[in-house]
């Protein structure tokens, strides 16, 4: 199935497919950031493949000069029974990527906790605010540069 | 005291405070502010095996204005403290903050940028219960440690201006300023 799954993938976007990695099976291909749309819609559409659920889409910070935050999207097939981890690389000072919500309704509020904890801006989100943190809030916790114990006075506390 | 007294003249002679206090201790109705698994256990001490109901404490209310005793069982986070906040001063005096469980007295092992680090920073608290969670035992044991608390206060004192009085030997009202 992973082999079908690359050999599908690589004859409609062969420019676009960046890297694939095996591990026990579980398939992880990384995209460029501009054919994300194009790609989510193959792989939903596709008949064979079907990738028809968004289980999860998160951020990490690899605090590293280039290509600083990821982003990663986990899709399931429920027509094969099959996992798919989709990653795409976002630039720091190009801080912002695609809205999967057009193809999976379900990434809605994924995209608002990543936009909450990372500050990844996904253009095309219907409703992008914060969803843990109160809105008014300036920083975005999970980047590595974020303070353990945040950053003092920065949510106001009820007056004792 | 003077229980002899009551058999033969029908009355008894005591303190205002020493009554209402009697009173008050021994009907503290919670307001069950239950935000996370510490509120299991406070439910544990409403059932019939623990049975808060000895303590008179038994009527649960949802609504502030009911109540007399807030039992904070739970995580606090930024969020929720503004909250937590509103429905204490929705409470009507005389009221009092039981702080259960190591999350609500000092932030418990969430040491992190999203929870507060102990309620004390934003509300006033009378009684600490350690544990995580605590065991309805030491609920209960927080519950008697407020009662002694609310005993020895001096309600009618306080009350009035902020001045104590005392009626002294000649019959005359003597007053002090208390601290408030």
């Amino acid at each position: 199935m992973n082999d079908l799954i690359i050999q599908k993938l690589k004859e409609q976007f062969s420019q676009n497919v960046e890297a694939t990695n095996e591990f026990r099976g579980d398939l992880t291909v990384q995209v460029k950031k501009n054919s994300l749309l194009k790609v989510g819609e193959f792989l939903k559409s596709d008949p064979d493949l079907a990738f028809d659920l968004i289980v999860d889409v998160f951020g990490i910070d690899m605090y590293r000069p280039e290509g600083r935050f990821e982003v990663v999207y986990n899709l399931y097939s429920l027509k094969n029974n099959k996992y798919l981890r989709l990653k795409i690389v976002v630039e720091e000072d190009d801080c912002s990527a695609p809205s999967v919500t057009g193809i999976w309704v379900g990434a809605d509020w994924h995209e608002r906790e990543t936009y909450d904890m990372f500050g990844i801006k996904f253009t095309g989100h219907p409703d992008l605010r914060r969803l843990y943190m109160p809105e008014e809030y300036q920083h975005f916790p999970m980047r590595k540069d974020f303070p353990l114990m945040g950053i003092p006075d920065s949510i106001p506390l009820p007056r004792k | 005291m003077g229980l002899d007294r009551i058999e033969q003249d029908g009355f008894l002679v005591t303190k205002l405070d020493a009554v209402i206090n009697w009173a008050r201790k021994n009907s503290l109705w919670p307001m069950p502010m239950g935000i996370s698994c510490c509120a299991i256990e406070m439910m544990a001490t409403a059932s019939p095996r623990f049975d808060i109901s000895r303590f008179g404490s038994e009527v649960m209310r949802f609504t502030p204005r009911q109540c007399d005793v807030m039992i904070v069982a739970g995580t606090v986070t930024y969020k929720m403290a503004t909250v937590v906040r509103k429905i204490y001063d929705q409470m009507p005096d005389p009221k009092w903050v039981i702080s259960m469980g190591a999350c609500a007295s000092s932030g418990g092992m969430f040491r992190s940028y999203s929870v507060v680090q102990g309620i004390d920073l934003f509300m006033p608290v009378d009684v600490y219960v350690a544990g995580c969670p605590p065991r309805p035992e030491n609920l209960l044991n927080g519950l008697i440690e407020l009662q002694r608390k609310v005993e020895e206060d001096r309600t009618l004192g306080k009350l009035i201006h902020g001045e104590k009085l005392h009626v002294n030997e000649a019959g005359q009202i003597e007053r002090t300023a208390v601290a408030a």
